[in-house]
Formats: C-alpha cells, sequence, structure tokens
C-alpha cells in the first residue's frame, strides 16, 4: 500500500468537524487515537472489551471493529464530549457526577466506555430496571469493580 | 469475643470518608494519560517477535529481509542485548534453583510466546509485516507440560539444571503427623487441582521510552514497580542512574505487571536507536505470553476429633512455575504459609513446591499462592463437617485462630482476628435462602473463610519513603514512588497527610511513580502500599508538623499541644483567630526552617529457617469470609450464582467507598475464576488467544457482591488500617464449591466448576450412591 490507496474520511468528532487521509483497512479507532482521542482505547481489538465503545450518530459502537471509511459522513460522540451537555462549562455531565459520588471508577480504562452507553441507554430509556442496564453493559467490560457501583451510578441518573 | 465492631469515624476529619480524588476525576473524564496515550516526536513503534513453539532448539535466524524493509529503523536479536539476563531472586536467597531467564531466547525457546527478536519501525503496519520476514528455523525439543510428568524421573528438562525450583516445608515431621493422623477419629483426604488464568486488566502491557537530556533512558511505562530500573540498566550495561522509570497510572495490574513486561524491549529498542519508541502489547499476545496465575495441584489430609477438632493437616501442593523462576519461590512460600487457613492445627506438615514446564511463566497474581489454597482448607473442612454430621459454621468455629494463636511457622498473631465474625456477617447478609426457581434445579449455601497477607515476606527488610512540601502558597506538594493500579494507592496517601496536616486534599498536588524524581517505595504488589507507604506518609506528615508545630505556637503564644491543624490553617482551640499556612510557611522561612521533609518508614524485620520452616514469614494477616446461594440445573449442569456476600476485617477503612470496591471486585475475579476462566493449552500450545474466548464475567454474569466491612482497629498500617488488595479474591472459588455441594452433594474439586465437571460429579456420585445404597441416587 502507498499514500495513493488514501482515501479522504469525514465526520465530526464531539460536534467538531475532522478530515483525514486513511488506508481503507485502518479501523475507525486507529484514526481516532492518532488524531488525538486518547480516551477511546485499545483494549482487546476484537469488539470483546468495550473500552474503545464511541457513539455513532447517538448509538454505541466499538471503534476497533469499523474502519474509519464506514464512519463517513457521521458524528462521532467521545467521552470527552459528553460533558458539553452540561448545565455549566467545566462541570462535569451529570451520569459523569453520578459515577464520582458512586465510585463507580477504579482504574478507569473501562470508565468512558461504560458512560457513553450508560448515556444512550438513559436517552433511549429514562427509566431502565438495574436488570436492564446490566444487560445494557453486556458489551462493556469492566475488571475491577464487580459492576455493582457502575450499576448504582447509572440507577443514580435514571429519571424519577 | 474480642471480634466486635469498633466505631471509627469519630475523631477523623477525612481519614474514614469517601472523596472523589484527582485520579478519579480524570478518569470519568477521560483526560488520565495511560501508558499508551504518549505521543513524542518521531516516535518508532516496537514489536516483539515471539516463539511459535513451546519448546526447541533455535537453530538458525534470519533478520536480513526484515531489516531490508522500508520503514524497518531497528531488528535486535539475543545477539544484541549487551547482558542478556533478568535476574530474579524471588525466594531472597532461600534455596530456589538458580537458572537464567533471557530478555530473548538465543539459542533455546522453552515456552510458545518467548520473545526471539524485537522491531522498531516507522509505523506499526511496518514493524507487523517486519514481524512476518523473520525466519527462524527451530528444531523441535520433547517438552514436560504438567506438573506430575515434569516430576517423574526421566521426564524432559525445561532447564538443564533440572525441573524442580523450589521445595518449602514448614511445620513438623512426617512421622510426628503420621502419628496424630493415626490418633485421630476420622481422616479426610482431598486433591484438589486449579487452573491458569489470566489478569485481564483491560489495559494492555504498555509504554513509550525516549533518552532524556543527558542520555538517560526514559521509560514512561504501566508497571507496579519502578523499581526495575536497576534490572534494565544492567540488561543495557549502564549504570542503574542512566535507566529512568515513570509509572503511568494503570489500567488494572493485579500483579501481572509486577515483574517486567515491555520494560527491557522497550528499553533495549530506545537504546539501539536513540529515537522514542512505543511498545504496546496486542491482547492475543498478552493472553499468549505474558505471566498467568499458577495452576496448583494439591493433596490434603486432615485429621479431626469426633466434635470437629483439628488434631493434624498434612498437606502437598504442586504449583506450575512455567518456563522461567519470575516470583514462583515466592507465591509458593505463601501457600506454604497459609496451606491451613485461619485454623488453629495443633500437628501440620505443609510442602510446596514449584516446578518448571514448557509453558508460559506464571508469577505474581492478586492473592499470590494464599489464594488457591483457599479452594482446598475450606472444602477440606466442609468434608469434615459431613463425614460427622456436624454444622459447617460449628467445625470452623472449634477451630479459628485467635489473636495470640500461633500459625503454622511458629509465629503468633498479635493483632485482632475477626474470622467469625466474617462468617456469621457473610452468611447474615445473605438473607432468606431462595427457592429453585423451576424443576431439575437445586438451590445451596456455601461459604468460606480465609486469612491472606499484607506485606512483604519479613526477610526482605521493606521500607517506604514519602516527601512533603509545604509551598509558600500554603498547598502541599506529596511526592511516592508509589504507583497506582487503580486502587487509589496515591490517593489514600493524600487522605492520611491531609488528616494530620489539615491540607485540604484540593490543595496537595499527588506525584507519583518516578524513579527520578520520587523517593522509593518499594512497588505496588503484596497488598503492601496502604501498610508500607501509608506509614511513611503518615511519618512524614507528623515529623512536618513536628517541625512547624513550635513556630506556630510562638506566632499565636500558645502550647504547641493545643494547636489544630485544619481547613488549611493553624488554630488554637475553640479559638476563631490562627493562622493560614502560608503565613506559617512564610514565618518558617524567615526563622530558616524547613518546610520540606523526607520521611521513611521501616516495616518490622524477622529470618525464616527453611530447614526447620519456622521464623517469620509476613507482617500479618487481614481475615474475611464470603457466603454465596447458588442454583444448579441438574440437567444442564450450569451454575449460577444468585446472590452473594462478602466480609473482611479492613482494620480501618481509609476512604470506605474504595475499600468497598477492592472487596467488590476481588469477590467478582474469583467467581469468574470460580466457574470459567482457564487459559486453555495443548501440549503447551494455546488453543485461543482471543479475549472472546476468555470468559470473564460481564455485567449479566453476577449479582451484586454485599459488602460487609469489620473494623477492628487493630491493622499494622496507618490508623490500625489492614491491607485489602488481595484479600477478596481468595474465598469465592471454595464459597461456590461448598455452595454447589449444599445444592448437589456432588464436590467439584477441579476448577473452574464447569457444566461439564459438574455434570461429571453428579454421575460419579449417582454411581457412588447406587453402590452404597444399593438403589438409584434420587435426585
Amino acid at each position: 500500500m502507498t499514500d495513493g490507496d488514501k482515501q479522504r474520511v469525514s465526520f465530526t468528532v464531539n460536534g467538531e468537524a475532522r478530515e483525514a487521509w486513511v488506508f481503507p483497512h485502518e479501523s475507525l479507532l486507529d484514526v481516532l487515537r492518532d488524531a488525538g482521542c486518547h480516551e477511546v482505547r485499545y483494549g482487546c481489538g476484537e469488539g470483546v472489551c468495550g473500552t474503545c465503545t464511541v457513539l455513532l450518530d447517538g448509538e454505541p459502537v466499538s471503534a476497533c471493529l469499523l474502519f474509519a471509511v464506514q464512519a463517513e459522513g457521521c458524528s462521532l460522540l467521545t467521552v470527552r464530549g459528553l460533558a458539553q451537555g452540561a448545565a455549566q462549562p467545566g462541570e462535569p455531565h451529570p451520569l459523569q457526577a453520578s459515577f464520582l459520588r458512586n465510585g463507580a471508577a477504579q482504574c478507569g480504562f473501562c470508565t468512558p466506555g461504560m458512560l457513553l452507553t450508560a448515556w444512550a441507554l438513559l436517552r433511549r430509556e429514562p427509566h431502565p430496571t438495574r436488570e436492564r442496564i446490566r444487560r445494557e453493559l453486556c458489551g462493556n467490560l469492566c475488571r475491577c469493580t464487580g459492576y455493582s457501583k457502575i450499576l448504582d451510578a447509572i440507577e443514580d441518573c435514571r429519571q424519577p | 469475643m474480642t471480634e466486635t465492631t469498633v466505631p471509627t469515624r469519630e475523631g477523623y476529619r477525612i481519614v474514614g470518608r469517601s472523596p472523589a480524588h484527582h485520579d478519579f476525576a480524570d478518569k470519568v473524564a477521560g483526560s488520565l494519560l495511560y501508558a499508551a496515550d504518549w505521543q513524542l516526536p518521531g516516535m518508532l513503534h516496537g514489536k516483539v517477535v515471539r516463539a511459535q513453539v513451546p519448546s526447541a532448539r533455535i537453530t538458525a535466524m534470519d533478520v536480513s529481509a526484515a531489516r531490508a524493509l522500508p520503514g524497518v529503523v531497528a531488528v535486535l536479536t539475543a545477539a544484541d542485548v549487551p547482558w542478556n539476563q533478568i535476574v530474579e531472586h524471588a525466594s531472597g536467597g532461600l534455596g530456589e534453583l538458580a537458572v537464567a531467564m533471557p530478555v530473548l531466547a538465543a539459542d533455546r525457546v522453552r515456552y510458545q510466546g518467548e520473545p526471539v527478536a524485537l522491531i522498531a519501525a516507522v509505523s506499526p503496519q511496518a514493524a507487523e509485516e517486519a514481524a512476518e520476514l523473520i525466519d527462524v528455523d527451530y528444531q523441535d525439543l520433547p517438552g514436560v507440560f504438567e506438573v506430575e510428568a515434569a516430576l517423574e524421573p526421566g521426564a524432559p528438562l525445561v532447564h538443564d539444571e533440572g525441573n524442580l525450583l523450589v521445595t518449602w516445608n514448614i511445620g513438623g515431621d512426617a512421622a510426628e503427623v503420621d502419628a496424630a493422623m493415626a490418633a485421630a477419629d476420622l481422616v479426610v483426604e482431598g486433591a484438589y487441582r486449579t487452573q491458569r488464568v489470566e489478569h485481564a486488566y483491560l489495559e494492555p502491557e504498555a509504554g513509550v521510552g525516549w533518552v532524556e537530556t543527558g542520555g538517560i533512558i526514559t521509560l514512561r511505562v504501566a508497571t507496579q514497580v519502578i523499581e526495575h530500573a536497576g534490572a534494565i540498566a544492567a540488561i543495557l550495561g549502564l549504570p542503574a542512574n542512566q535507566v529512568r522509570v515513570i509509572s503511568s497510572y494503570m489500567g488494572g495490574g493485579f500483579g501481572g505487571k509486577e515483574d517486567m513486561t515491555v520494560e527491557p524491549y522497550l528499553a533495549l529498542l530506545v537504546w539501539h536507536t536513540r529515537r522514542p519508541v512505543r511498545l504496546v502489547f496486542e491482547r492475543q499476545e498478552s493472553l499468549l505470553a505474558t505471566t498467568k496465575r499458577h495452576p496448583f495441584v494439591m493433596r490434603y489430609r486432615t485429621g479431626v476429633r469426633r466434635d470437629g477438632t483439628i488434631v493434624a493437616q498434612d498437606v502437598d501442593i504442586v504449583g506450575d512455575a512455567g518456563a522461567y523462576p519470575y516470583l514462583s519461590a515466592r507465591v509458593l512460600f505463601a501457600a506454604c504459609v497459609c496451606a491451613s487457613g485461619p485454623y488453629r492445627v495443633p500437628m501440620v506438615r505443609h510442602r510446596a513446591r514449584a516446578v518448571f514446564t514448557n509453558t508460559p511463566p506464571t508469577s505474581a497474581f492478586r492473592g499470590f499462592g494464599a489464594m488457591q489454597v483457599t479452594f482446598a482448607y475450606e472444602q477440606q473442612l466442609d468434608r469434615v463437617a459431613a463425614a460427622l454430621g456436624l454444622d459447617p459454621v460449628a467445625v470452623r468455629e472449634r477451630n479459628f485462630l485467635a489473636k495470640g494463636d500461633a500459625i503454622p511457622t511458629g509465629e503468633r498473631l498479635d493483632t485482632a482476628v475477626a474470622v467469625g465474625e466474617c462468617v456469621r456477617r457473610a452468611l447474615d447478609a445473605l438473607g432468606e435462602p431462595p427457592r429453585p426457581s423451576g424443576p431439575g434445579r437445586r438451590v445451596g449455601r456455601g461459604f468460606a473463610a480465609n486469612m491472606q497477607p499484607y506485606g512483604r515476606t519479613m526477610w526482605f527488610r521493606d521500607r517506604a519513603a514519602c516527601w512533603l512540601s509545604l509551598e509558600a502558597d500554603g498547598s502541599l506538594q506529596l511526592r511516592s514512588g508509589v504507583t497506582d493500579l487503580g486502587g487509589g494507592q496515591a490517593a489514600s496517601l493524600a487522605q492520611i497527610v491531609s488528616e494530620i496536616l489539615g491540607v485540604p486534599l484540593g490543595e496537595i498536588g499527588v506525584h507519583i511513580g518516578d524513579t527520578a524524581l520520587t523517593p522509593p517505595a518499594g512497588g505496588t504488589f503484596a497488598t503492601r502500599q496502604l501498610y508500607m507507604s501509608g506509614n511513611a506518609a503518615l511519618a512524614a506528615a507528623r515529623e512536618l508538623r513536628a517541625r512547624l508545630l513550635p513556630v506556630a505556637a510562638a506566632l499565636l503564644g500558645t502550647a504547641e499541644d493545643d494547636l489544630v491543624f485544619e481547613d488549611g490553617m493553624v488554630r488554637p482551640p475553640g479559638g476563631s483567630r490562627g493562622l493560614r499556612l502560608a503565613e506559617l510557611a512564610a514565618a518558617c522561612h524567615q526563622r530558616g526552617v524547613p518546610t520540606s521533609h523526607l520521611g521513611t518508614w521501616y516495616a518490622p524485620t524477622g529470618a525464616f529457617d527453611p530447614a526447620s520452616g519456622q521464623g517469620s514469614s509476613f507482617p500479618d494477616y487481614t481475615f474475611g469470609a464470603h457466603a454465596a446461594d447458588v442454583e444448579v440445573d441438574l440437567e444442564t449442569g450450569q451454575t449460577r450464582v444468585l446472590s452473594y456476600a462478602a466480609a473482611h476485617d479492613v482494620g480501618r477503612a481509609i476512604n470506605p467507598l474504595r475499600v468497598e470496591g477492592q472487596i467488590q471486585g476481588g469477590a467478582y475475579q474469583g467467581i469468574g475464576y470460580a466457574l470459567g476462566e482457564e487459559i486453555v493449552l495443548a501440549d503447551g500450545n494455546a488453543t485461543s488467544t482471543l479475549l472472546a474466548n476468555y470468559l470473564m464475567p460481564n455485567a449479566v454474569d453476577l449479582p451484586d457482591v454485599r459488602v460487609v466491612v469489620l473494623e477492628s482497629g487493630e491493622g499494622k498500617g496507618p490508623f490500625g488500617a489492614r491491607g485489602i488488595g488481595e484479600p477478596s479474591i481468595a474465598n469465592a472459588a471454595a464459597t461456590i464449591a461448598n455452595a454447589v455441594a449444599a445444592a448437589t452433594g456432588a464436590r467439584v474439586t477441579q476448577l473452574p466448576i464447569t457444566p461439564e465437571r459438574l455434570l461429571g460429579a453428579l454421575d460419579a456420585l449417582a454411581v457412588e450412591t447406587d453402590t452404597v445404597e444399593g438403589g438409584p441416587h434420587a435426585s
């Protein structure tokens, strides 16, 4: 492959327009990380662990399983875009505040993916049961917390 | 009974509370930079080329095509390594076999995945392509893949020096133990096998290295132990002060980042190319080749009186060290000390051996040998109870260790032993037993108690340092060589210092894990950092406070003893006036009183005599118990955990939310070990290196873990805390095995408890019942 094989791809990340020249085989994960989105993380490259979760047009996807060219024209949200919805600039999103309050992060490696999956769930279903939240988090592994405090944090953000 | 829960929150400002620290905020925002996130101009990408066979001689290696590939900057083999050895003295000189551990295999490959060459290239793709072009000729050699086979006379040798790495003996001699067994009313025999498992931290091993001003080889890596800088320097043939290691906040470690991972390879590539290099292990590479937990084969004989009192225990443990020593000698020592668990055993004989096989090396993993034995000793006691027709709780209560009792090494326990209360509280937390959800299903309740050391083995003469500086504006700098796995290792130090000096948490700058700039803390392993660095931070804070006090007392015209440090102020009691710490710092400056202080804390030390098996083992132990209700589907053999509770005496909870998190996470990891996780090898070859095939639990697989935190106030850490990083993983496998046996009568003695194994145990039980009762087994 030479640079001549590269294609132009454009999408938005957290509302900001991005453009990149990529090989057709390059994963969205690699392209996002090269572009400085380190909060999108490599954990397995198999679509199993969920640490590379991003929201593609509002739905959670594993960036390691998509080619970058597939994101053409899409709107991407990473965890660093979540706080844009906060009441005050510089404040965390309510879901992030709840994770802090409930001790829902330990090593923090899974946390961005967890937050994004939870955010998408709560947008679709404002009052999910604990069991429903568990099922939704199936694709996001955590090795530190045993999940309980993550579930607590998400429950804490359900609409009454 | 001394097993009372001491209320401890009173009298503390910040200890015993759960503030969200700096690390949490960065993690939740997504702004924390892990080891793989570092980028430097002109950075190259590293790659480790690994052996594809488990046991072979390397007859030829051709790297010319790889070197010629455009974009490849370096290809290194064993011949390029100045000193091709990783040195580890895991027993501390107490008798393990000395064998060489090469950085890169030169002529002999001892496990599949062993590093044979290194590549640095301008892109990960170029490095990948170059790896494909390296041509290695392997001449297969006979291998040995199981410990029993490795111990057979005439077995293929993993190392020319022999297959037996170390033998530990603790307790009495064979004749005495046999006599005690002969005098027992009942002797219960059991054999147990545990499996090879993966740490599976979500952050793969990673790091970035570069050459710093003055030619210093600098590595920013995910490591639990920055002190490996010395070993890295030795490999490069450099003085120790020419290598600097910085530990990033880790995405989990669990012991798997305690030995060197990427460090020697990264350092060699940086040293050779003089350019920045990034090296990240792929997940599949990590599953294939990085260290694992030791599989154990354990044989137990437990002699008891009719009332359930233990009179003797004879234990033989063989641990699979894999192909190289790493920390196996120490892991098997912990197993040997803890093999009888939290019980009084008047006559013990424990033998533990580590044996080489042609499999990936095993080493540190949360629980460190003291956890595998829990699976055995807690099933033994349930078997004793069943055989005598006694209640399993009553049998244990008859035998629990108490403060002042001797353990098998001859040492007397000198802190609270709240293990009985832990059992009761864990069982209580489960509530009413559930009913089966349908026909063909059985429910059962099980529990398991444990003891787990915290702190290093005492003959390692442990120490840790912490450096505090009060700045001119009244804020504080905390510097410590501690590394942070995600358990709040750094944050708890800030909390301890804040308690003593009254500096608000938000005004404490926390700087950790840098061999060049932070004082040595000795690595985060062995559940030692709250104990070691916690005590060092406490000592440093108290000593700094003592230095500031006379200045504050003179300025305020008050007796030193009356002054209170809080809210960034020094105040006389009840007084509204006081000094801001900034004012105090300025006054100190005027008077020539330093406001910076390095505190070093030395742990109590001791000696162990391997010949008699007596002496000092560990500074102290954390005790606990877990309990669970499970449901077994008799048709499929599937076990579902319905409810789970864990109780541990943590001495004092510095940050209760983090303590709960440690206990929940440990229990969860232990349940994965009990029911599904296994690295499966076939003659030393990995049957899969996909994470998809490594069955670690997701959010649906487990119930919530209910946590009971007991605070006896009698730990040896700061404010009476005990370590809790490792202890909570040990109980799960025995808890679930005992619950399965309670549900079905069938006992699974080999981990993991898969549906196939449980169905096999049910079939065996049916045959046995047929024989004994002469009738079909009623299910």
